[in-house]
C-alpha cells in the first residue's frame, strides 16, 4: 500500500479566496504599519514620565486636590442619575413607537432612524454639539448622556416587545381594552423587568461615559483629569483614575445584583 | 511479569469529607483479559477506572502498570504512563469542532512535540495507523468529517479508534454505551470486544447493563459502595449475587428480557 | 399571591404589607438622589444660556447644513489613519488578551498561585477606563500622534476581549478536556487541542466585535491629541467651521454603519 497522506482540511474551501483574503490582508498590515508615523526620539523622552505616571499610582494624592476631585465626582453621578432618568421616560415612547407590531410604518421609521443616529455617534460627539448649544457645565452633560441614553435603551427595549407573544395582545384588545389599556396590561408586565435591567445596566455606562465628556467641557469629573494631566500632576490625575475603577466596579456589582434579583 | 499487566493494592479515596467512595480496593488483570466492573450508580466505578490513569488522584494505595508503579509518578512521568492507558467515554469525550482524523491524530499528543501537534504535522506512522484505524472501525469515508456531524454509534468509534491509537498496553472504558440505543450499544460492545482481543489487549469495561457485561466478559467484577462485592466468572452471576451488589429485586424478569428481546438498559 | 385577610374575610393583594412598604421605601431614596442630582446640575448652568439654546441651536444647525463637500479631499488620510488606529490596536489587544484569558479563566490557569488574580486585576484596570482616558495618558506619555491612538485604543480591549474570552474557556465543555489529558498530552497541547476549538467561534467574535467598536472610539481619540479624524473635528470646531464639522459627522456615519455591517456579517459567518 502506497503511503497515504492527509492535511488539515483549509478554513476556507475555495482556494482563490483564502489566498486573495490572506494576501490582502497581509498587504494591508504591511500598508498600515508603514503609514505609521512615529517620533522615536518623543517615545524615549516620554518613558521617564511613563514612569513616573507608574510610580504615582502607587502614591495617589487625594488630598491636594481633594476638593475638586470630590467635586467633580459629584457632578459626575448626580449627571448620571439624571441623564439615566430623563433617558429612560423618554425611551419609552420611541421604543413603543420603534416595535413594528405596535406601530404604524411612518412612525416606525421615524424611531428607528432616531434610534439609529443615536447610537453612531460618540458621547463625546454629541457633547461638542450640547456644549455648543448650552454652553459649559454639567447640563450640556446631561442632555448628551440623555440622548445617547434614549437610543440604547429604546433599541434593546423595542426588540423585546417585538419578541413579545402576540396572544395576550390579541386577548386585552379582545376584550376591548384601548390602547394605553393595552400597554399597561400587555406590554408593561412582559417589559417592566427588563426594562430596570437595562436602565441598570445604562447607569453603569453613563458613570464611564460621564469621565470623559468634561474633556470638551460637559462636566464631570473628565474636566478635573484632564486638568490635572495638563498640569502633569501625575499623583492626583493617578487617584482619580483609581476611584473611576473602584466606582465602575462597585456600581457594576450593584447592577449585576440587582438584575440577578429581577430575573 | 507473572503478577499481572495491572496490580491495584489497597486503593481507597474518599472526596473531600465524604464517606470513602474506594474502600480498600484490590485487583489485578492478566494479559488479554476483558473485565466488566458493575454495580450501583455511586458505587465508585467510574472513580476506580479513573483512579488508575490518575485523572482522580488516589488517597492511598498503590497501582502497577506491568513493573510501573503509576501511584508514585508525576508530571512527565505520569504523562509518559499515560500514552500507554487508553480510555473510552460515556460522551465520547471528542473534541466537537474537530475532524475525525484530528480526533484520532490526539491520541498520539503524547509523543509529538507541541508545534508538531499545533500544525498537524504528525508523523507518516501516526496516519497510516489512523487511517487502518478508521477502516477498522467502518469509518473510512469520515476521515474529514468533523466530530459533531456524526451520529452516537459513529462518535463513540471514533473514541473506540482515538484510544487505539495510542497503542496502549490497557483499555479503560467507562459507561461506553450509555449514551446509545440498545442496538447500537451491543455493536459497540461486540466491537470493542472483538478489537481487544484482535490485540491481546486487557480492559476494565465500567458498565450499567448487566445483561452486556455478561454476554461479552467472561470476569465480571462487582462493586458496592465502593468495596469489591464479587470477583468471578460472569456465569456465575446468579440471583444471589446480584442481590449482593444491587439490593433487593426480582431478578427473573430482567434475565427473561434478556434471552427474548433487545433490552432498553441500554438507552437509558 | 398572598391573601391577606381583612375584616375576617380573605382578600386578595398582590403584594404583601411589608414589601409594599419596602417598594415605598425604594421609591422615596429613588427621588430623593433625584432631586438632589437635578439641584446639583441645574447650581451649575446658566440658565441664561439656556433660554438662548433653541437660537443657538437653529444657528447651528442652518451653518451646518450645507456640508463642506470639498473637505472630503482633506478627509481621507485621517479617516486611513482612524481605520489603521481601531485596527492595528484591535490586533495588538488580541495578542495580549489571548493569553491572559487562559490565565484568568479558571480551567486553564497554571498552578502558578496569585496569577490569576493578577491576570483578573489587568483586565478589570482596562476595562473600566474609557480609551479617550487612557489616549490622555498615553499622549501625555508618548506624544501625540497614531501610535498613542494605537496603544490606547489596545489597552482598553485587552480587558473587553479577555473577560468576553475567558468567560467563553470557563464555559467550554470539560469531556474533552480529561480525554486529551487521558491520552498523556502535555497541559499545553490539552488547551490547543480541548480548549482552542470550542472557543474558536466566540473568540472570532468577540474579536470582530470589538474591532466594531474601536472604529467609533477611534473616531474621537484626535480630540485629546491621538490621531485619526478626531484631529480634524476638534481643528474644525475650534474655529466654528460648522460646515465642514457636519462633513465630518457624515463621513463617521458612513465608516461607522459600514463597519457595522462587516461586523454583523462575519460573525453571523462563524457562529
Amino acid at each position: 500500500m502506497s503511503t497515504r497522506v492527509w492535511h488539515r482540511p483549509p478554513l476556507i474551501g475555495d482556494a482563490r479566496l483564502r489566498w486573495g483574503l490572506s494576501l490582502g490582508f497581509l498587504a494591508y498590515l504591511v500598508l498600515a504599519v508603514g503609514s505609521l508615523e512615529v517620533n522615536w526620539q518623543r517615545v524615549a523622552e516620554g518613558l521617564e514620565r511613563g514612569s513616573a505616571f507608574a510610580a504615582a499610582l502607587f502614591s495617589p494624592d487625594f488630598t491636594s486636590r481633594g476638593d475638586a476631585i470630590l467635586e467633580g465626582f459629584l457632578e459626575s453621578l448626580a449627571m448620571t442619575f439624571v441623564s439615566t432618568t430623563i433617558g429612560l421616560l423618554l425611551a419609552i415612547p420611541v421604543a413603543v413607537g420603534a416595535a413594528r407590531n405596535l406601530s404604524p410604518l411612518p412612525i416606525y421609521l421615524l424611531c428607528r432612524g432616531f434610534i439609529a443616529v443615536s447610537r453612531s455617534f460618540q458621547e463625546i460627539i454629541i457633547a461638542i454639539l450640547f456644549v455648543a448649544m448650552l454652553g459649559f457645565g454639567p447640563l450640556a452633560g446631561v442632555a448628551t448622556l440623555a440622548f445617547a441614553s434614549i437610543g440604547f435603551i429604546a433599541k434593546l427595549l423595542a426588540e423585546d416587545i417585538e419578541a413579545m407573544d402576540p396572544k395576550p395582545l390579541e386577548a386585552i384588545r379582545a376584550t376591548g381594552g384601548s390602547a394605553t389599556q393595552t400597554l399597561h396590561w400587555a406590554v408593561m408586565p412582559v417589559v417592566l423587568p427588563r426594562l430596570v435591567g437595562v436602565s441598570m445596566y445604562r447607569l453603569d455606562i453613563n458613570f464611564r461615559e460621564s469621565a470623559i465628556i468634561g474633556i470638551v467641557g460637559a462636566g464631570g469629573i473628565g474636566a478635573t483629569l484632564n486638568t490635572a494631566f495638563d498640569r502633569y500632576e501625575y499623583d492626583t490625575a493617578a487617584a482619580i483614575l483609581l476611584l473611576i475603577i473602584v466606582i465602575v466596579l462597585a456600581s457594576e456589582y450593584a447592577s449585576g445584583t440587582i438584575r440577578g434579583r429581577l430575573r | 511479569m507473572s503478577l499481572g499487566v495491572l496490580r491495584i493494592e489497597a486503593l481507597s479515596k474518599r472526596y473531600g469529607r465524604d464517606a470513602l467512595a474506594l474502600d480498600d480496593v484490590s485487583l489485578s488483570l492478566d494479559g488479554g483479559e476483558v473485565i466488566a466492573l458493575i454495580g450501583p450508580s455511586g458505587a465508585g466505578k467510574s472513580t476506580l477506572i479513573r483512579c488508575i490513569n490518575r485523572l482522580v488522584e488516589p488517597s492511598s494505595g498503590r497501582i502497577w502498570l506491568g513493573d510501573t508503579e503509576l501511584t508514585a509518578l508525576d508530571g512527565r512521568g505520569l504523562r509518559q504512563v499515560r500514552r500507554r492507558i487508553g480510555m473510552i467515554f460515556q460522551e465520547f469525550a471528542l473534541v466537537e469542532r474537530l475532524t475525525v482524523m484530528e480526533n484520532l491524530l490526539s491520541g498520539r499528543l503524547g509523543y509529538v512535540g507541541f508545534w508538531r501537534a499545533a500544525l498537524r504535522r504528525f508523523p507518516q506512522a501516526d496516519i497510516e495507523r489512523a487511517f487502518d484505524l478508521l477502516e477498522q472501525v467502518e469509518l473510512g469515508a469520515m476521515v474529514d468529517r468533523r466530530a459533531d456531524a456524526l451520529s452516537g454509534g459513529q462518535r463513540q468509534r471514533v473514541g473506540i479508534a482515538r484510544a487505539l491509537m495510542q497503542t496502549p498496553d490497557l483499555l479503560l472504558v467507562d459507561e461506553p454505551t450509555a449514551s446509545l440505543d440498545p442496538r447500537t450499544s451491543r455493536q459497540i460492545m461486540r466491537l470493542i470486544t472483538r478489537l481487544c482481543g484482535e490485540r491481546n489487549l486487557p480492559a476494565i469495561i465500567n458498565i450499567h447493563d448487566v445483561p452486556l457485561a455478561r454476554r461479552y466478559c467472561r470476569r465480571v467484577i462487582g462493586l458496592r459502595q465502593g468495596r469489591i462485592v464479587y470477583d468471578g466468572p460472569a456465569d456465575d452471576l446468579d440471583d444471589r449475587v446480584l442481590t449482593n451488589i444491587y439490593g433487593e429485586e426480582d431478578w427473573d424478569t430482567q434475565a427473561a428480557t434478556e434471552t427474548e428481546t433487545e433490552t432498553d438498559e441500554g438507552g437509558v | 399571591m398572598p391573601v391577606v385577610t381583612r375584616q375576617g374575610q380573605p382578600a386578595w393583594r398582590l403584594r404583601t404589607p411589608r414589601t409594599v412598604l419596602l417598594a415605598w421605601l425604594v421609591w422615596f431614596l429613588i427621588v430623593a438622589v433625584l432631586v438632589w442630582s437635578w439641584q446639583f446640575v441645574s447650581e451649575r448652568t446658566i440658565w441664561a444660556f439656556v433660554a438662548d439654546a433653541p437660537r443657538q441651536g437653529g444657528d447651528l444647525m442652518a451653518r451646518m447644513v450645507p456640508p463642506d463637500w470639498a473637505y472630503t479631499a482633506m478627509l481621507w488620510q485621517p479617516l486611513w489613519d482612524t481605520i489603521n488606529i481601531a485596527t492595528l490596536g484591535t490586533l495588538l489587544a488580541i495578542v495580549i488578551a489571548t493569553p491572559l484569558a487562559f490565565v484568568a479563566a479558571r480551567n486553564t490557569t497554571p498552578a502558578l498561585p496569585g496569577l490569576r488574580a493578577l491576570a483578573l486585576l489587568i483586565i478589570v484596570a482596562s476595562r473600566s477606563i474609557n480609551a479617550l482616558i487612557w489616549a490622555l495618558l498615553l499622549v501625555m506619555i508618548l506624544g501625540p500622534g497614531v501610535l498613542s491612538g494605537i496603544i490606547a485604543i489596545a489597552l482598553r480591549s485587552i480587558g473587553f476581549i479577555g473577560k468576553l474570552l475567558y468567560e467563553a474557556i470557563e464555559e467550554s465543555d470539560a469531556k474533552p478536556v480529561e480525554a486529551i489529558i487521558a491520552t498523556g498530552a502535555s497541559p499545553a497541547q490539552m488547551r490547543l487541542y480541548a480548549i482552542v476549538p470550542q472557543v474558536m467561534p466566540a473568540f472570532a467574535g468577540i474579536s470582530v466585535y470589538r474591532w466594531d467598536i474601536n472604529i467609533r472610539e477611534a473616531t474621537i481619540l484626535g480630540l485629546v491629541g491621538a490621531g485619526g479624524i478626531g484631529l480634524e473635528l476638534m481643528a474644525s470646531v475650534n474655529v466654528l467651521a460648522w460646515g465642514r464639522v457636519s462633513m465630518i459627522f457624515l463621513l463617521i456615519l458612513a465608516t461607522v454603519l459600514a463597519s457595522e455591517w462587516l461586523s454583523a456579517r462575519v460573525r453571523a459567518a462563524v457562529t
